[in-house]
């Protein structure tokens, strides 16, 4: 065997080892898909990837059992709303803590550096007492609040920061020269040479809040309300078992557009978190 | 630099009274305003209130609050059998995930940081369920290890193996748990892995390997102590984000069985807003975040002291 041969083999070897790790990574996404097309009956009989009958009418059922348009539509608006918001707050204040000296600057660094080091189970309790006092359970504020200004939002203002520290000064000393306000050079100058990083914010916020479940567990109440994750365990049957056909149906809907755009922005989505990964 | 003389009047003429540096530092207050606000409103008052709900006996049904003290910490660390259970449960899930998931996020790096055909299919393959959501993450796990009707068990049969009922039995329970939550995010410390990996310089391991270095020696004597601070913050990540784990384990065992995956964010929860324990839930929470602060500060001073 030439050197050429064996390390052809060697690769091959490499390659079909890899695709036995992978099996559990893709092997659960397959059997979701396919069970949501089975007939309850079917799922409990022999397993087999694919249905014997495709039963479309699980899509149908899905939201009939409960207002699951509606609440596919809370989440995609509360994720929008949280990453819009999510991105003003955070490159505004990432701005300021990268370029403008004042007092005060480090000791709010500090702070919200300490907000990282805060999970959302300690704090939830009392902000809880507070949704309820303002009378704000069971709708969609605390949903939108809690994220924009939680731990997350920190996480994305520290990543704001960093990328406007590392931005040339050059430009928005020419536009500050040319008149500018602070607040016109953040808008026009700074922002739009920070797509990058405002790319990765809106990435990993958006996930955050579309996969939120804590908060709408504590939060919400009635089935109009609920965004997806909360939906998603609610198939069930009157004794609690969960209607698995139903179920899987509904996870797959929710699954596939997500990853669908991950496939497609493989890319850009893993760089997103690389990049808060390394600084959370 | 002086600042331009053109310029100067119509500073003045903007804001007539206040000097540049007072200016300035408004502009940036105003910046950081809605952080600050939203920061005081929901995160440090929220933190100072969960001390004093922690040193009150607070029942959320009848709405009564009396002052105890320490009585909570004291329930917690001394009289609940429940509490230790739990920081077990946790401790076990932590220390199982953990070393699982380090070691399979620097395999899986070290195989797919080189470029080669496909490398791109296995890293998106490999990082997929991190964009997924943990609650249909549980839900399909949950079905997949159903005790016989379950697909897991059905594939072991075909190979001659019986496989346990997975999520009944609190051992297998735990052992469930946590090997589908290193799957689900593996990914993520893969990737940091990659790029620790892409920073080392490649004469590194080219000059091991003139030496006549094995590849067990190279990765053992270059690529390993290179990836030192790497591991550190790693593992430190995946540490505080095992001890907050909440929707995986609330989905596919409900904490059961017999309390048997029941870990402190779950308690907390359970005891807050199932049963109503609001002065013993805090205590708790003041717990979990000792805990989270305690693993940050190891890594701060490791990180400081630089021999890392």
């Amino acid at each position: 065997m030439t050197y050429r041969q064996q390390q052809r083999i060697k690769r091959i070897c490499w390659v079909i080892s890899l695709s036995i790790v992978a099996i559990p990574f893709v092997f659960p996404f397959l059997w979701m898909v396919s069970s949501g097309f089975k007939s309850a009956n079917e799922i409990f009989g022999q397993p087999s990837l694919l249905p014997d009958v495709w039963r479309w009418r699980n899509f149908v059922e899905v939201f009939e059992y409960q207002p699951f348009a509606r609440q596919y539509f809370n989440s995609i608006y509360i994720a929008l709303v949280v990453t819009g918001l999510t991105l003003i707050v955070s490159s505004l204040a990432g701005y300021a803590l990268a370029r403008i000296r004042f007092a005060g600057s480090v000791l709010l660094v500090v702070f919200l550096l300490s907000a990282l080091m805060v999970p959302e189970e300690v704090t939830i309790i009392p902000n809880f007492f507070l949704i309820r006092w303002l009378g704000l359970t069971d709708t969609h504020v605390p949903l939108i609040l809690l994220p924009v200004f939680g731990p997350q939002g920190v996480v994305a203002t520290f990543l704001m920061r960093q990328y406007f520290m590392a931005l040339p000064k050059d430009l928005e000393d020419a536009g500050e020269l040319d008149g500018l306000s602070r607040i016109g050079i953040w808008w026009r100058i700074a922002l739009p040479l920070s797509r990058p990083a405002l790319a990765a914010v809106a990435i990993i916020t958006f996930l955050h809040s579309w996969n939120l479940f804590l908060e709408p567990l504590v939060f919400l109440s009635s089935l109009e309300k609920f965004t997806l994750p909360l939906a998603l365990g609610n198939f069930t049957d009157p004794y609690g078992m969960p209607l698995w056909h139903l179920q899987l149906a509904a996870t797959s809907l929710a699954v596939v557009p997500v990853i669908i755009v991950y496939v497609i922005a493989q890319r850009q989505i893993v760089e997103s978190f690389a990049m808060t990964g390394v600084k959370g | 630099m002086k600042p331009s003389t053109v310029n100067d009047p119509r500073r003045t003429e903007r804001a007539p009274g206040l000097s540049l540096k007072m200016r300035g530092m408004l502009t940036a207050w105003l910046f950081v305003s809605p952080t600050v606000a939203g920061f005081m409103v929901f995160f440090l008052g929220p933190l100072i209130a969960v001390v004093f709900y922690s040193a009150t006996e607070w029942n959320m049904l009848s709405q009564t609050s009396t002052f105890v003290g320490w009585a909570n910490y004291q329930d917690a660390l001394t009289r609940n059998p429940d509490f230790w259970h739990v920081m077990r449960n946790s401790v076990v899930f932590a220390l199982g995930l953990v070393p699982m998931n380090i070691a399979l996020a620097l395999a899986l790096a070290m195989s797919l940081y080189r470029p080669f055909r496909g490398v791109v299919v296995f890293r998106t393959i490999f990082f997929a369920p991190v964009v997924t959501s943990a609650v249909a993450w549980a839900i399909v796990w949950k079905f997949l290890l159903q005790g016989e009707a379950g697909a897991v068990n059905q594939i072991l049969a075909t190979v001659g193996i019986d496989g346990p009922n997975w999520l009944r039995e609190p051992n297998w329970a735990m052992f469930a748990v946590i090997v589908t939550r290193v799957i689900k995010m593996v990914g993520l410390n893969m990737i940091l892995y990659i790029a620790a990996l892409q920073a080392i310089p490649r004469d590194f391991s080219e000059a091991a390997r003139l030496e006549g270095a094995t590849n067990w020696q190279i990765f053992r004597m270059v690529i390993w102590p290179n990836l030192a601070p790497a591991t550190l913050i790693i593992v430190v990540i995946t540490m505080i984000g095992s001890f907050k784990v909440f929707d995986h384990i609330y989905l596919m065992t409900g904490g059961g069985p017999e309390n048997g995956t029941l870990v402190l964010a779950f308690y907390i929860y359970q005891q807050a807003f199932e049963f109503f324990n609001v002065g013993y839930a805090s205590a708790l929470a003041i717990i979990m975040f000792f805990i989270v602060l305690a693993l940050t500060l190891v890594q701060i001073l490791l990180r400081r002291r630089g021999s890392l």
